[in-house]
């Protein structure tokens, strides 16, 4: 049978197959997204900290978490802390080792979008009696999140098609499910193509919206 | 009486380069003084240490008899927690150089955000106050533009109202028209001309010689990191004593 045969014939029931799946992707990416986002700004700023103290650790944590593999990180996770008495779901061990990993990544865009704010910013803020922290939350935050936009978009779009290594711990997401249903019907070209095509659906509307925040955050320009 | 603002034998140290070198200054409450001299003279980071934008190397500065940016323990001065010294530069108006408006927020939303999150007031309060000052700025048609649709002048005016809206004790001004065009510097004079005669308390750094002379009550000279000269305006443009200062002057008007 041809591919646009198999698609014919089977297609709508392979795609019930896949979708099955869809709500652990979504799961996972927007867990391990909204965890990255909050450990990653923590980070930053420990990173852009005048104290060696604080910066050290942050810098060696990005090296760490952004060379190694992050399907390594998940590994270690679900397979390493069993050994000192706690076994985490292959769901937890999935969006906490891919939320480690991105957390090292955006760490690094936050801090770039901060630092390019001119430091005029940061002196007039403190000259108005706002702390170090206040002038960081309604001062450079909010322009500094202009800039980071478009590599945080990238970045998001990159972990969504990441969580499809998750399958790896036994998280039935789309790649899963896609894996199985290979293993029953042998088609995997047409499975495979079908994965891709639902990733698709998902990374070009977040492309498309971020792209209209963008604009939006650009009024002041 | 105390003097509003006391500087004990400030010292200054980039590295190797002694940028202050021991400047001792007593600003009394309502007087206005200007600080001229070169540029590297020293007179921008005499004005940043006074709030702790810079940290003096050594030396001391009191606003109302407390200490600013350090405290006194038994075993000798340490420095504040930069929520301590958030508290302190509440009362110590600066107005920058290059203006430094919030870009992502509108005249308004410039001139309240201090109030609301540093001072506590509520939103129409905080507006109130906000429409106030922009209206003694005379930009009362403006208050909901975004800084890059302002002129300088138009900027430089609301970032005064900005640090007016924080009622500060003490006002600093460094080089505020240096940055403008010079059609746009009148304007800005003007309403630095009216909080003088308010009463405000002012220390004002700049090249704007005959200003200087007609709204100070006293000026300074300062030359490679120290004051070289002050009196009375009429005493220090006029007849200045030291040849130093002879020189600058000479040099401005040959301009």
């Amino acid at each position: 049978m041809s591919f646009l045969e198999v698609l014919n014939a089977k297609g709508w029931y392979f795609l019930g197959r896949l979708l099955e799946g869809l709500p652990w992707t979504v799961a996972s990416f927007v867990c391990s997204l909204a965890f990255a986002l909050v450990f990653g700004l923590f980070v930053a700023l420990l990173r852009l900290s005048p104290w060696r103290l604080l910066r050290i650790p942050a810098v060696t944590y990005i090296e760490f978490f952004r060379g190694t593999p992050a399907l390594v990180q998940v590994f270690v996770i679900y397979f390493g802390l069993p050994d000192i008495g706690f076994q985490p779901s292959p769901f937890q061990a999935a969006v906490v080792g891919l939320g480690l990993n991105g957390a090292a990544y955006l760490s690094e865009i936050y801090r770039a979008g901060i630092e390019a704010i001119h430091r005029g910013q940061m002196e007039a803020s403190l000259s108005l009696g706002m702390t170090p922290a206040r002038a960081m939350r309604y001062i450079i935050l909010p322009q500094a999140i202009r800039t980071m936009l478009p590599p945080m978009t990238n970045f998001a779009i990159v972990l969504l098609k990441d969580t499809a290594i998750i399958f790896a711990v036994g998280v039935s997401e789309l790649m899963s499910n896609a894996r199985e249903l290979v293993t029953e019907t042998l088609q995997s070209a047409v499975v495979y193509v079908m994965v891709g095509v639902i990733y698709l659906c998902m990374t070009i509307p977040m492309a498309r919206i971020a792209a209209r925040l963008e604009r939006s955050k650009q009024a002041w320009q | 009486m105390n003097p509003l603002l006391r500087i004990v034998d400030l010292h200054k140290r980039f590295v190797s380069l002694e940028v202050l070198s021991g400047i001792d200054l007593n600003v009394a409450r309502g007087e206005k003084v200007s600080i001229i001299g070169p540029s590297g003279s020293g007179k921008t980071t005499l004005l940043r240490c006074i709030n702790y934008l810079e940290k003096p190397s050594s030396g001391h500065i009191y606003i109302d008899g407390n200490l600013i940016g350090e405290k006194q323990t038994n075993g000798g001065y340490v420095h504040l927690s930069d929520r301590e010294l958030a508290k302190e530069r509440q009362e110590i108006g600066f107005v920058f150089q290059r203006f430094n408006l919030f870009p992502h927020l509108t005249a308004l939303g410039n001139v309240t955000i201090a109030p609301q999150k540093v001072l506590g007031l509520s939103k129409d309060e905080a507006e109130r106050r906000g429409r106030e000052m922009l209206e003694k700025v005379g930009l009362s048609h403006k208050i909901n533009e975004y800084p890059e649709r302002l002129s300088g002048g138009q900027q430089q005016r609301v970032a005064i109202a900005r640090v007016l809206a924080m009622q500060p004790k003490l006002m600093l001004f460094d080089e505020a028209t240096s940055a403008l065009d010079p059609e746009l510097i009148g304007e800005v004079l003007r309403v630095m001309r009216q909080l003088a005669e308010e009463g405000s308390t002012m220390v004002i750094v700049t090249h704007e010689i005959q200003f200087a002379g007609e709204v100070s009550d006293r000026v300074v000279f300062m030359d490679q990191g120290r004051i070289v000269e002050q009196g009375p305006p009429r005493d220090v443009l006029l007849n200045p004593r030291q040849p130093r200062t002879r020189e600058f002057l000479k040099h401005l008007q040959e301009r």
